[in-house]
């Protein structure tokens, strides 16, 4: 049996006599004898580590890894550099918790301070915290941010991302909260229904901009409509897409939200991913989760610390903003990184080449007979084609090892990113040619 | 040490991607940023060293020892760092077909079925990114439950003014008004008080067996008995059973759903806080209110956050349950709880232990008589012992112990650790009555000195700005 219990049973039995106990049953003299287990576990028997990694290795042969991938919505297959594999890696950063002792702790607060700026830097708004789980739990948080007393409702767009819709339903389930989908039109949020819909008693508008089809909002528009109406404006967006597209706060957002996954996460199957929020410096106390401060320490030197926790769950209870405790900090920690290893310029030609690839790719599938684009808005990397066979075309694909778009409504979902080469895209419209021939 | 910013270079790099292989695409003016993206410029050497020098600057539990109570930082073994990173996990994609995911699928069913087996639970989600998380979705389960019942008058969670303050901020997220119960003299369920609290507006109790005090409430299936009699569930907050895995369920106890930090009991890094995973556990006639996502799985039902959850974790936790199996499981348990008791009774020469008797896998110094001694506090210890190395117990929790400490050695700890600790706390027992400015001054050999709390809360730098 594996066992990570460092001590001997000669050594076990010493330290039970230490503490005048002369079996391990008696640690558990509280429990009621009726309760405890009286059979062993139904688990398999402990193993070595070798078995261990065949066991899961065979699980993971069960999967398919695809050599191509032109399926987004929602998790993205970019590039990750070596070194964003490898330095969050390191087990003081893996193995530490929150950081409550900041004297221990300067490392991991500084790497989310510079996550923070970084965050600031991209999106242009003012504080951003130390993350939440991920994208759906942030816009769900960021909901909760804009209500009082008066403004108790939310609307979210129909071309948020459904995941994200239904998140921020629940959390409005939980809270006993309206929310109110606002409908699209022509594969963008209807602009009209929007105004219609900013009644007196709504708090906020969650706009996703590139959207779930990929378009791109006319977002300034649509906040101003929200600001007119003395409702907040949470702008959801992609943070790759921000090298090159109008920041959320060019675009007047109180509150922006995004799924962190595509700064170096890998897929994984759906997490763990990064919730990222930020905000105007005057919703900076009500943002929740964690936030990291620089103060001085004793000796008058710069020094880094959780702040601000008077918003938080363990000092303000059932008053406090939020419940979260554990947030996802090493994903904050390798966004940081992969914004640090980009850089501002390596950031603009990864956005660049997403919105390349996926406008050739777009060009080369809307070029073959019976191939038409849905909706004929501005994308970054994402766009829905309608296509007879689509199953049968997605197959052909899946044969290829080509993890084809998503299907979406009637149509496909396709994404590319910086990490296909022309080749792979070529090859990829071969075979749809091939299947509708 | 510097910021990243500051020493970020301009034109420094790494070569990441090749040139574009497609014709470029030009978006309408109105579209694009108009700020500047002052990222740092760094070459690759630049950016090993400087993520280098902070990681000296961090302590791990597989740097050393960190008893920090309540958080279980047990050693995070490698093998699940490796086997998270196998492609055939890390590379898929979530909205993959089905037949691509059979692998991810039967980790998650594995998982559920071990960690069913393991709580005495039928049904389990991996959604919950978290333990506060995790919370939110069990409390959503017993909304649910009580709603579909049409039973809507039932407003209240109970909760001990001992729980975590996760507990009450869940039951205010999931719409209920929080009933703070007052804890017995003996740290338990005051049973009482319970009965005073219960009544049929009440939709459950949320309960950490052992305690936060790390005590075994002996009066379980008496406190489970009473609320059901009211029709209330009973939620068992799962941050505590590294405890009791494998030689108590909290389903044999009568809890009705639970969550289970996988961060703490099955090993999974903390990640410096985070990621960790909250999985849900419940009976089998609250399984049709698990949640699940929208878009793998279909409209209909709640869900607390996209895709199946932060599954790259639940892998690990799956590598460390097959590593341990059906004996591991309840060794790790007792030895967790072994540990803790003999820490308790070296240390108990020195500091007083809040309550003086067996404990479970952590136990709770009162310092309170202490520091009336000596003028040193619990918060002057806690400093000292950074400077000794040791990470120090959490503090001043949970709020019914007054000057607390709470440690949890874990079961991962040798002998040899736990007399070096209990020998630091001697010394420091000492030191406060030979020379407690010394203390009330401490770390004096760290990273930094003791920082300035009011300052950071009262003008706020939360972002780095070029002078």
């Amino acid at each position: 049996m594996g066992s990570y219990v460092p001590a001997t049973a000669a050594e076990r039995q010493e330290m039970l006599q230490a503490i005048g106990m002369r079996s391990e049953k008696e640690l558990y003299a509280d429990v009621p004898a009726s309760m405890l287990l009286d059979r062993p576990l139904n688990l398999p028997a402990g193993k070595s580590e070798l078995e261990v990694r065949r066991e899961m290795e065979a699980l993971a042969a069960k999967n398919k890894v695809y050599a191509t991938v032109l399926r987004g919505a929602g998790a993205y297959d970019h590039y990750i550099p070596s070194i964003v594999k490898y330095i969050p890696a390191k087990e003081e950063f893996l193995t530490a918790y929150t950081p409550y002792q900041a004297e221990m702790s300067q490392g991991i607060l500084q790497s989310i301070f510079e996550y923070q700026t970084m965050i600031c830097d991209l999106t242009g708004m003012d504080v951003s915290n130390a993350s939440v789980y991920d994208g759906a739990t942030a816009a769900a948080e960021a909901a909760a941010m804009c209500r009082d007393r008066k403004r108790t409702v939310t609307l979210i767009s129909a071309a948020a991302h459904p995941d994200v819709i239904n998140t921020v339903r629940t959390y409005c389930y939980g809270t006993g909260h309206e929310l109110r989908v606002v409908p699209c039109r022509d594969g963008r949020t209807d602009s009209e229904a929007l105004k219609e819909m900013l009644t007196e008693d709504v708090a906020s508008f969650i706009l996703q901009s590139p959207n779930f089809y990929g378009q791109i909002e006319d977002a300034k528009a649509l906040g101003e409509l929200v600001h007119a109406a003395k409702a907040q404006f949470v702008l959801s967006f992609n943070p790759i897409s921000l090298a090159l597209l109008a920041t959320p706060g060019e675009c007047g957002a109180d509150i922006a939200v995004a799924e962190g996954q595509p700064l170096g996460l890998p897929m994984g199957w759906g997490g763990p991913y990064l919730g990222i929020m930020a905000s105007t410096g005057k919703l900076m106390r009500k943002l929740p989760g964690r936030i990291v401060g620089q103060t001085t320490d004793s000796r008058g030197e710069r020094a880094f610390v959780l702040s601000l926790q008077a918003r938080e769950q363990h000092i303000r209870r059932e008053k406090a903003s939020s419940n979260i405790c554990s947030n996802e900090a090493l994903c904050a920690l390798t966004a940081g990184l992969y914004l640090a290893t980009l850089g501002p310029d390596g950031l603009k030609e990864a956005a660049k080449q997403c919105l390349a690839k996926a406008h050739y790719l777009c060009g080369a599938l809307c070029a073959i007979p019976g191939v038409t684009l849905k909706y004929s808005g501005p994308f970054f990397h994402e766009f829905l084609t309608v296509l007879p066979k689509r199953d049968e075309v997605l197959a052909a694909l899946d044969d290829a090892g080509i993890l084809g778009g998503l299907p979406v409504e009637d149509g496909i979902l396709w994404c590319a990113t910086e990490k296909v080469s022309r080749a792979e895209l070529d090859r990829a419209a071969a075979i749809v040619k091939e299947v509708l021939a | 040490m510097k910021l990243i910013f500051e020493k970020s270079m301009a034109g420094h790099r790494c070569t990441l991607l090749p040139a574009c292989d497609v014709p470029e695409v030009e978006l309408d003016s109105a579209l694009l940023r108009e700020s500047e993206l002052p990222l740092p410029e760094l070459s690759e050497q630049e950016i090993s060293r400087h993520y280098t020098q902070l990681c000296r600057r961090v302590h791990g539990v597989n740097c050393g020892f960190y008893p920090l109570g309540s958080c279980t930082m047990k050693y995070n073994p490698r093998i699940d760092e490796e086997m998270a990173a196998l492609p055939g996990f890390a590379s898929v994609h979530p909205l993959a077909p089905e037949k691509a995911t059979e692998g991810c699928r039967e980790v998650l069913d594995v998982a559920a079925q071990y960690l069913c087996e393991i709580t005495g639970m039928d049904g389990m989600t991996f959604q919950p990114a978290a333990g506060a998380h995790g919370e939110f979705t069990g409390v959503l389960l017993i909304k649910q439950y009580h709603r579909s019942r049409g039973d809507l008058g039932r407003t209240k969670i109970i909760v001990p003014d001992s729980a975590h303050g996760t507990n009450p901020a869940t039951a205010a997220m999931c719409g209920f008004e929080v009933v703070n119960i007052a804890s017995a003299p003996d740290g338990c369920v005051d049973l009482e008080a319970l009965k005073a609290a219960l009544g049929p507006d009440v939709a459950g109790l949320m309960l950490t067996n052992p305690n936060t005090v790390g005590l075994f409430d002996e009066n379980i299936l008496e406190i489970t008995r009473l609320v059901h009699e009211c029709g209330g569930l009973c939620y068992y907050d799962g941050a505590n059973l590294n405890a009791v895995m494998g030689v108590v369920r909290p389903g044999d106890m009568g809890f009705d759903c639970i969550h289970m930090n996988l961060h703490k009991t099955f090993a999974t890094p903390h990640g410096g806080g985070g990621p960790g995973a909250g999985a849900v556990g419940c009976k089998a006639f609250l399984k049709d209110f698990l949640p699940r996502s929208a878009l793998m799985e279909g409209e209909g039902r709640l869900q607390v956050r996209s895709f199946a959850g932060n599954f790259l974790v639940v892998v690990r936790a799956l590598t460390y349950l097959l590593t341990l199996g059906r004996e591991g499981v309840p060794e790790a348990a007792i030895n967790a709880v072994l540990n803790a008791n003999y820490l308790m009774r070296k240390i108990r020469g020195s500091f007083t232990p809040a309550f003086d008797r067996t404990c479970m896998h952590e136990f709770v110094l009162d310092l309170s008589a202490f520091k009336k001694e000596t003028g040193v506090s619990a918060l002057d210890v806690a400093k000292s012992l950074i400077d000794r190395g040791m990470h120090p117990p959490t503090m001043y929790f949970p709020l019914i112990v007054h000057e607390a400490l709470m440690l949890e050695p874990t079961e991962t700890e040798s002998r040899e650790t736990l007399d070096e600790a209990a020998a630091i706390f001697r010394e420091l027992y000492d030191l406060a009555f030979r020379d407690p400015e010394q203390m009330h001054t401490a770390p004096h050999n760290a990273q930094i000195g003791r920082p300035d709390e009011v300052k950071a809360a009262r003008s706020p730098i939360l972002r780095w700005t070029k002078e």
